[in-house]
C-alpha cells in the first residue's frame, strides 16, 4: 500500500516523500541502539555514546528517534508533548516507521516522547503498572540539551557500584522531587531515558536520588 | 569431561553447521532468528525487567526450532541482544562441550555468524544453563540464564494468581517455612540448587537450577544478569552491581557445597565437582564443572 502510494500523485505521496528516511539497517542499526539503551538502563546515569546517521524532523534528535525506530511498534501508544504533538512532519514520522498509536490521554501511554524537558508534566500522569504487573508502565524518552556524570545529584542503587553523579539541563523545577516520589513508589513507577544529541542515559525507577 | 571430549567441542565450535566457507549468516533467516517485531517485544521486556530487578516480566515467548527445555528462552534473549561485534560463549552445566551448549552455539553461528570462544574472559555474551563461570565477569558483559520455571513459589502455591499477590505484597513466609521444614527434617537447609535469593532487598527469585555454589558469585556481580524462560513465558534480571541476597536464618547462615576431592584433572579445590562415574565397579572422579577454568588451570600448572 504504501510503495503504491508513494508512486501515485496527489498529496498523499507529497506527505511520503517529506518524511525523512529510517535506519538505512533496520536490523544491525536497531540492535546496536538497543545495547546503548540496555547499557543506559542496567548502569543509571552513566552517559553513553551513540554513533548515529540520522536525518529526523526537528524537534526530534537523533537519538530520540532511534530509541523510537528500536522500541516502537503497533504494540506501543505513544505520547508525544503538547508541543511535539503539533509538529506534523514528527508525528508523521514515528507514524509511518514505527506504525504507533499516538495518544492523547498520557495514562495510556506505553512510551512518551518529551521533546523539550520544560514540557515534562508530572511523572505521576503516567502509567506506573500495578503492584502486580508493574511492568505495565510508561517509559519516557526525555530529550536534553546536555548530560552530566561529573556533577549534579548523586544516584544509588542497582546498576551503580557505590554512586553516580548525574545532571540532565533544562528539567523543570521540583523535577528530583518526583523522581524520588516515583522511587518511593518501588516497584510502581515510570523508567526514563535521557537524549542529548549523541549521548543517552537512563534513570529506572529502581534508582535512588540524593538532591 | 576429559581433554580429548573438550577438545572436540572447540573443533565443533570452529566448523559451520552447513560443513562450507562461511560467508555471513545464513540468508534465509533474520539476523538472530527471530522477526523484528518480536525482537522489539522482548527487548521492551527486557528494560522493564533491568528497571524492576527481580521482578518477572510476562512476554509473548515464541516457539522456537528446538524443544522447551532446552534454553528456548536464553535463546529468545540472546537472539534479541546479540549483534555482529559480540563474541558469543555457551555454556552447559559449565562445560562448552555439552549437547545443548554445542546445538545452541551453532544456531548462533548459522544464524548471526558471530565468532564464538570458550575462553569466559573474550565473551561478550555467555549463555548459560545451571552455572556460573568460575571466572569473574566483568562489567562489558552478558550473562544470560536459561531458566525452566522461573517462579520460586510454584511447587508452594499453584496459582499464578496467588504468587503475583505474594510477591506484590512481599509475603515471602512460605518460603521461609519451606526452608525451615529443611531444617526440621534434615538439620540443615538441604536446597543444594535454585536456591531462592532476595534482589535489591525486594522481590524473591529462582536464580535458575544453577548451584547454591554459584548464588554468592550473583551478589554485586559486575556483569548484566538476563534470565529467559521460554515455556513459561517471563524474563527477568538483576542489573550490574546489585545486592543479591540467598535466604537464610540468623542460626542457619547461608553456606555452599564443599568437596573433601579435588578437580582430579586440574587440581583445583575451590571450584564446583561433577562426580563422574569412571567404570562399572564403583570407580569415580570428581572433576570441575566449569570446562574453560579446568584448562586454564591445567595450563597455569604446565
Amino acid at each position: 500500500m504504501i510503495g503504491a502510494d508513494a508512486n501515485g500523485s496527489g498529496a498523499d505521496s507529497n506527505a511520503i516523500a517529506a518524511t525523512s528516511a529510517g535506519f538505512d539497517n533496520p536490523v544491525l542499526q536497531s540492535q546496536a541502539m538497543y545495547r546503548n539503551l540496555l547499557s543506559a538502563m542496567a548502569q543509571p546515569g552513566r552517559i553513553i555514546s551513540c554513533d548515529l546517521s540520522l536525518e529526523v524532523p526537528l524537534p526530534l534528535w537523533p537519538t530520540t528517534a532511534a530509541a523510537a525506530l528500536t522500541l516502537l511498534d503497533f504494540d506501543t501508544p505513544l505520547w508525544l508533548d503538547p508541543v511535539a504533538a503539533t509538529v506534523l512532519p514528527l508525528s508523521d514520522y514515528l507514524r509511518f516507521h514505527c506504525g504507533c498509536p499516538l495518544v492523547q490521554a498520557s495514562g495510556n501511554a506505553a512510551f512518551a516522547i518529551i521533546s523539550d524537558p520544560a514540557e515534562l508534566p508530572p511523572l505521576n500522569v503516567f502509567a506506573a503498572g500495578t503492584d502486580e504487573y508493574p511492568d505495565r508502565s510508561a517509559t519516557l524518552l526525555i530529550q536534553v540539551e546536555r548530560l552530566d556524570d561529573s556533577r549534579g545529584v548523586i544516584l544509588r542503587g542497582p546498576g551503580i557500584e557505590s554512586k553516580q553523579c548525574f545532571q540532565a539541563k533544562g528539567l523543570p523545577s521540583g523535577f528530583w522531587q518526583q523522581v524520588q516520589e516515583n522511587h518511593s513508589g518501588f516497584p510502581q513507577g515510570v523508567d526514563m531515558i535521557f537524549c542529548a544529541q549523541d549521548r543517552i542515559a537512563a534513570l529506572p525507577r529502581s534508582t535512588q536520588v540524593e538532591v | 569431561m576429559t581433554q580429548a571430549a573438550q577438545n572436540a567441542g572447540m573443533q565443533v565450535d570452529q566448523s559451520d553447521v552447513t560443513g562450507e566457507a562461511k560467508a555471513g549468516p545464513d540468508p534465509h533467516y533474520n539476523f538472530a532468528y527471530l522477526d523484528e517485531q518480536t525482537k522489539r517485544m522482548i527487548r521492551r521486556a527486557i528494560l522493564k525487567g533491568v528497571a524492576i530487578p527481580g521482578y518477572q516480566v510476562p512476554f509473548a515467548s515464541r516457539e522456537m526450532p528446538m524443544p522447551y527445555g532446552w534454553g528456548t528462552g536464553g535463546v529468545q534473549v540472546t537472539a534479541s541482544i546479540i549483534g555482529p561485534d559480540d563474541v558469543l560463549k555457551v555454556i552447559d552445566q559449565g562445560a562448552d562441550d555439552t549437547t545443548n551448549a554445542v546445538s545452541i552455539r551453532q544456531f548462533f553461528v548459522r544464524t548471526t555468524d558471530v565468532e564464538t570462544t570458550t575462553h569466559t574472559e573474550e565473551a561478550s555474551i555467555i549463555q548459560t544453563r545451571h552455572r556460573i563461570p568460575e571466572q569473574n565477569l566483568s562489567e562489558d558483559q552478558i550473562l544470560v540464564y536459561q531458566v525452566p520455571i522461573p517462579e520460586p513459589l510454584r511447587f508452594l502455591e499453584p496459582r499464578e494468581s496467588e504468587t503475583r499477590k505474594m510477591h506484590a505484597l512481599g509475603e515471602y513466609g512460605l518460603m521461609h517455612v519451606k526452608l525451615y521444614e529443611d531444617i526440621a527434617t534434615h538439620g540443615h537447609i538441604a536446597t543444594t540448587y535454585a536456591y531462592p535469593v532476595k534482589v535489591n532487598g525486594h522481590y524473591i527469585m529462582d536464580p535458575s537450577p544453577t548451584p547454591k555454589f554459584d548464588n554468592p558469585k550473583m551478589h554485586r556481580m559486575p556483569a548484566l544478569q538476563l534470565f529467559g524462560a521460554g515455556r513459561e513465558k517471563r524474563i527477568y534480571a538483576i542489573p550490574p552491581h546489585t545486592a543479591v541476597y540467598s535466604l537464610d536464618f540468623e542460626d542457619h547462615p547461608f553456606e555452599v557445597q564443599q568437596w573433601e576431592q579435588s578437580c582430579e584433572i586440574c587440581g583445583a579445590g575451590d571450584t564446583f565437582l561433577d562426580e563422574v562415574v569412571t567404570d562399572d565397579q564403583g570407580g569415580r572422579m570428581f572433576v570441575c564443572s566449569d570446562s574453560d577454568h579446568c584448562n586454564r588451570h591445567q595450563e597455569a600448572a604446565e
